[in-house]
Parts: structure tokens; sequence; C-alpha cells
């Protein structure tokens, strides 16, 4: 039962770094109808800014805002310097060129940092607290809900009580009609763009010192776990992003505590699957209207 | 459909048939020509070219059965596929256990290697079958999300299941060595190339022959609008799930040329970097030509190449000579790619047929 517990309070210390990233991937769908596939490259990137940072100043603190000021700069020239410039009528456009960015953008950091594992700091201890004898929550997973459970609040904020939010919501949903009640379309997309890179960063930040360490291809699995979980909840619905972002770290907490960690990436592999074929459309997905 | 086909005077379409513009032969025996030419051409360059050039040009033969596959499945049929990395390694890993399992009986014979390959072929075809009936369902990103899945997860399995795939340090594959017949001091190399071009050649007309075919126009139909073609009567999930297997055979049997060249298996040379090396050689080859995908196998081999020599202009240490070198092909191929379907959505192909295009438009101008 112990052990229950404290597989449950991990997986879900986990799911919500992987809400937040499935979240920052729900949200350039709603913004472009794009999957940004370069998003773990892209966090990635943001998180090897901050060790600089922690390199010379010796703070945490100034490379976790470092990371975050990378992420929301690193997706708006994305999108200004290249998503803007495909050709979208394909929709397999954007994905090959988000694929080349992944490829460039590992690439590069290979050049500069090299590619082996860095250490990777944590603000808080990671040795869980006992409540009444039994292991249960660390410092470290308090602070990674707090953490995702404000930057959530924010988006929920800007997105409903903001005059900008009410602009991004209008030109995701109507562009031609926005932009002819004068709002700038291309310059929402791009703050969606990096407002998601920002919260992509956030999550790097977040799961990187739980795993293996800071490294190029540190994010490809954690990729993979929250396009399952925004897939999962749907891609078209926040609260399914979230959703599915604590199912998929408690499924994957249960089986590396009860099956072995090895078995991580299958069983990512067979729950993709099987929402895919079973409900292709994810758990919240209104029902569609056929496409002609 | 059939009815006005019966119908139509067949004198008439005798004649269409036989007037069209290079419609003089048959599509199997034009095929089987430029086929047999290449053959020629390949066996007088194994004689010229020295055994490392021997070793790339079968490489890029390797190389090229995968990326036509990715061609016929991406250009043809418009399925993005993410995991032919891991289609590759399918075939691999199929072709290593067996050549292993022949040692082990003591069977060495030289044309056991067919049936290897065979068998490799076989089992990608078996896999590419459960992830297209699955993938036949999806659209663009629900589809390159799930065969980024396979291509992340495909290399985490041998580790997995280390027992059968001898986890990371991976299989060795015994070859048999090139026939006595031949001389003994015939180059490993030559025979290496020589196999993986036979093997190649007939992959290709195969591929060639089916574009030509009612399922390449089916693929075509189903790329350019699912809806229109389900309206003309052509099963969509069906036609995909066709092209899909197609796609993964081809793949399973360059991984198994790959694993024959290499003499070695290993989860290393099949991660998620050569599922995304092959889309960009399809790409910047082509999309949606055979042609292009030998620009994309050539390019595959002859860029780390160049890349290493660029590298050995300048003097480095060894340290940034030695991440320079990993990550450079990387950083080019990356960059590449995005500039090629910024600029350039049909890649070498596409351009050089434009050229063609605008020459003949400009050649009878100007002798008349």
């Amino acid at each position: 039962m112990d052990r229950f517990l404290f597989l449950t309070f991990d997986g879900l210390s986990r799911g919500a770094v992987y809400a937040a990233f499935a979240l920052a991937l729900v949200l350039i769908w709603r913004a472009g109808r794009i999957v940004n596939f370069a998003q773990g490259a892209m966090a990635v990137a943001a998180a090897y800014v901050a060790y600089s940072v922690t390199a010379v100043t010796g703070s945490y603190w100034l490379g976790f805002g470092a990371a975050l000021l990378a992420g929301l700069l690193l997706g708006a020239i994305v999108d200004v310097a290249v998503m803007r410039l495909v050709d979208h009528r394909s929709p397999l456009n954007p994905v090959i060129v988000a694929l080349g960015l992944v490829l460039l953008i590992q690439a590069v950091l290979g050049m500069v940092y090299g590619n082996e594992y860095l250490p990777a700091r944590t603000p808080f201890s990671r040795s869980a607290l006992a409540v009444g004898g039994t292991p249960v929550l660390s410092p470290y997973d308090l602070f990674v809900f707090a953490t995702v459970g404000v930057v959530g609040a924010a988006l929920v904020w800007i997105f409903t009580r903001t005059a900008i939010g009410l602009r991004m919501r209008a030109a995701a949903f109507a562009p031609e009609v926005s932009r002819l009640l004068g709002v700038n379309v291309g310059g929402m997309l791009t703050l969606g763009w990096a407002l998601a890179s920002g919260v992509g960063a956030l999550a790097a930040m977040l799961i990187i010192p739980t795993e293996l360490g800071l490294h190029p291809h540190a994010m490809d699995l954690v990729f993979v776990s929250a396009f399952t979980a925004a897939v999962l909840g749907g891609l078209d619905s926040p609260p399914g992003a979230v959703v599915g972002g604590l199912g998929v770290g408690l499924l994957l907490s249960y089986v590396s505590g009860y099956a072995g960690g090895d078995l991580i990436p299958l069983a990512v592999l067979a729950l993709l699957l099987t929402v895919l074929l079973l409900r292709p459309g994810g758990l919240f997905a209104p029902v569609t209207a056929r496409r002609v | 459909m059939s009815a006005t086909r019966a119908s139509a005077p067949p004198t008439r379409r005798a004649a269409v048939d036989s007037t069209g513009p290079g419609r003089s032969l048959p599509t199997l025996v034009r095929h089987l020509a430029v086929a047999a030419g290449v053959a020629l051409l390949v066996l007088m360059a194994s004689y010229q070219l020295d055994s490392f050039r021997n070793f790339q040009l079968a490489t890029v033969a390797a190389y090229l059965c995968a990326t036509a596959g990715l061609t016929v499945l991406t250009g043809l049929c418009g399925q993005l596929s993410l995991g032919h990395g891991a289609l590759m390694a399918t075939g691999a890993y199929t072709l290593a256990l067996v050549q292993n399992a022949f040692a082990e009986r003591g069977l060495t014979a030289g044309g056991l290697l067919v049936v290897s390959l065979v068998v490799a072929v076989l089992a990608t075809v078996v896999v590419g079958a459960v992830v297209g009936v699955a993938a036949a369902r999806l659209r663009g990103p629900y589809l390159a999300g799930l065969t980024l899945a396979v291509a992340v997860v495909v290399p985490a399995l041998t580790v997995t299941f280390d027992g059968v795939f001898n986890g990371e340090q991976g299989l060795a594959v015994p070859v048999a060595p090139a026939p006595a017949g031949l001389g003994s001091y015939f180059p490993h190399e030559r025979w290496q190339l020589w196999v993986a071009t036979a093997a190649t050649l007939l992959c290709l007309v195969l591929l060639a022959n089916l574009v030509r075919s009612r399922y390449g126009r089916c693929f075509r139909a189903v790329r350019d609008d699912e809806v229109a073609a389900g309206l003309a009567g052509i099963h969509v999930a069906r036609t995909q799930v066709i092209a899909f297997v197609i796609s993964a055979g081809s793949a399973g049997l360059g991984g198994a040329l790959l694993a024959v060249l290499a003499q070695s298996v290993s989860p290393g040379a099949f991660g998620l970097t050569l599922s995304l090396f092959l889309l960009m050689a399809v790409v910047i080859g082509g999309l949606g030509r055979l042609a292009g995908a030998v620009w994309g196998a050539f390019l595959l081999v002859a860029l780390p190449d160049l890349t290493h020599s660029l590298t050995n202009l300048f003097t480095l240490s060894p340290a940034t000579a030695q991440r320079l070198e990993g990550n450079l092909p990387l950083a080019i191929f990356g960059s590449t790619l995005i500039a090629v379907m910024i600029v350039a959505p049909g890649g070498v192909q596409g351009l050089l047929s434009r050229l063609t295009r605008a020459l003949r438009a400009r050649w009878p101008a100007g002798r008349s």
C-alpha cells in the first residue's frame, strides 16, 4: 500500500509536467492547426540556456527565469522566421519543417555543449517527506505542483479574462473576420507560439532534473508521452490535456514501479495505439461534423 | 465504369495506346531495360572504384530501398511516416537472427542470404501491416505522432528484450564471403556492392511498375482527395494500408541490406535520427518521384563524408572536431530540409524537371 501511495504521488508529479507540456502542444494546435513536433527540442534548448546562466551566475532562479524568457523568444522566432513562410495547404509541410527544426536545434546544442549528459540541479530536495511514517511527497514534487498550477491558472486567466486572450481566441476561431475587426491575426499567432514554447520550456526545466540529466535528446520520450497525453484528452481541449497528462503520468509511474522502467517506452506506444484505434478524437472530443 | 469501357470501340483504344508519347514499349520492358543499363554501369564502376567507394555505393543502394519505399508512401499516397528507421531496424534484426540461426546449424552457403533477405522483408511486412492498419484511420499529425512513437520505442525494445537482441551491443551478422568462382583475390566490398545492387534494382523495378499501375493511380487519387477517391469507388483505407505495407517491405529490405553490409546490427544505428534522415532525404530529393529517392539516398551517404572532409580543412582541437563531426551533418540536413520546404517544395528532382521543361520550351523557339 505504501508503495502504491508513493507511486501515485510520483505519477501525479510527473503527470503534472506532462500536462504542462501537452498544454503547450494544445495551445499551438488551437492557434494554428499545427502539432509542433519541435516542441521537445525547443524546450531542451531553453533548458540549456538555463544551464549556462546558472553556471555563470550560480543562481538556480536566474537560470529558471532565463529558460522561460528563452522559451518565449524561441517560440516567437520560430513562428516569424520559419513557420510563417511555410505553405500550409498541405498539412504535411509544417510537420516536415518542424522535424527539420528538431534536427537543427539538436545538432546546434550538440555542437555547443557536446552530446553528454550534463547534471541538472533542483532548487529543492527530492527526498520524500514522510506523512504518518509513509514517504509521500518531496518538496520538489510540491514545487512542481505549485508551478504547473500557477501556469495553468495564468493561462486560463489570459484566455478568458483579458482582451489579448479574447483576440487570440478570435484570431484562431475566425481569422478573416478577426482581421476585418482590426485584430492583428499574425501577431496573435506569434504570441500563441511564444506562450506555448514558454510553457514547454517550463516543463523541460521541471522534468529534466528528475531524469538522466541534460542532453540534446532529453525530451524525445517526454515529447512522445506528452503527445499521447494530448491525444488522450483530444488535441483541442486544454482541460483534456491536463487530465490526459495526469493519466499518462500515473500509468507510467505504475508501469515503472511494478513492471520495470525498461517497459515505459512500450507502455507509451501501447497506450497511444489503443487511444488512436478506439477513440481517435480523444476522451473529450466533441461530436465531429462530417468532413468533405 | 466497366460498362463504358466495354462499349468503347476496341480499335480506337488500341490506336490511343500505341500513339501515346513515350508509350511505344510496355512499362515493364522499359523499366527492365533501365535496370539492366544501371546494372551494367554499376558493374563497370565496381571495377574502377576502390574498395571504400564500392562500400559507399553499396550503402547508397541499401538506403535507396528505404527512401524509395518512403517516396511511395509519403509522396504518392500522402501518408507521413517517421517510423521507417524502426522498420529498417526490424528488417536488419530479423536478418541477423535468421543468419545466426543458419550459422548455428552449420549452414553457411552464400545462397541462404536470399532466404534471410526474404524472411526479413516478410517480417517487416507483418510489422508494417500492424502499424498500417492503425495508421489508415489517422490523419496528418496523428499519423506522424504514432510513427514518431514507433521510431522512439523500437530501438528501446532491443534493450528491454536483451536476451534476444543483446541490448546496446547488438548482434553480429555472419555473412558468407564472395563465391570462390570469382577468384581468391576478389574484394569483399565489390561482392557486397553486387549483392546490394541486385536486391535494390529488383525492389526498384517492382516499385516503378507499381507506381505506373492501377495501384499507383489509386495512391495518387487518395493523396489528392480522399473523399473524391472514395466516391470514385476506391477503398481509401485499404489503399493506405497497401501503401504502408509495400513501403514497410522496402524499408525492411533496406535495413537487411545495411545489416549485411555492416555485418552487425545495433540499436544506435536505427534511432529517431535515422527516421528523420530518411524523411529529409526523400523531401530534399523530391517527393512524389522515385528519381527523387535516388538523389536522397546519395545525399545520405555523401553529406557526412563531405562534412568530414570540411572539418579536416580546419585545425581544430580533437574534442571540437569530434563534436562537429557528429553534429554538423545533422545541422546541415536540418537547415536544408527547412530551406527546401520553404523555397523549393519539389526538391532536387522538382527543380530538375522544371529546368528541363523550361529548356524544352525554349529550344524549338530558338530554332525556328
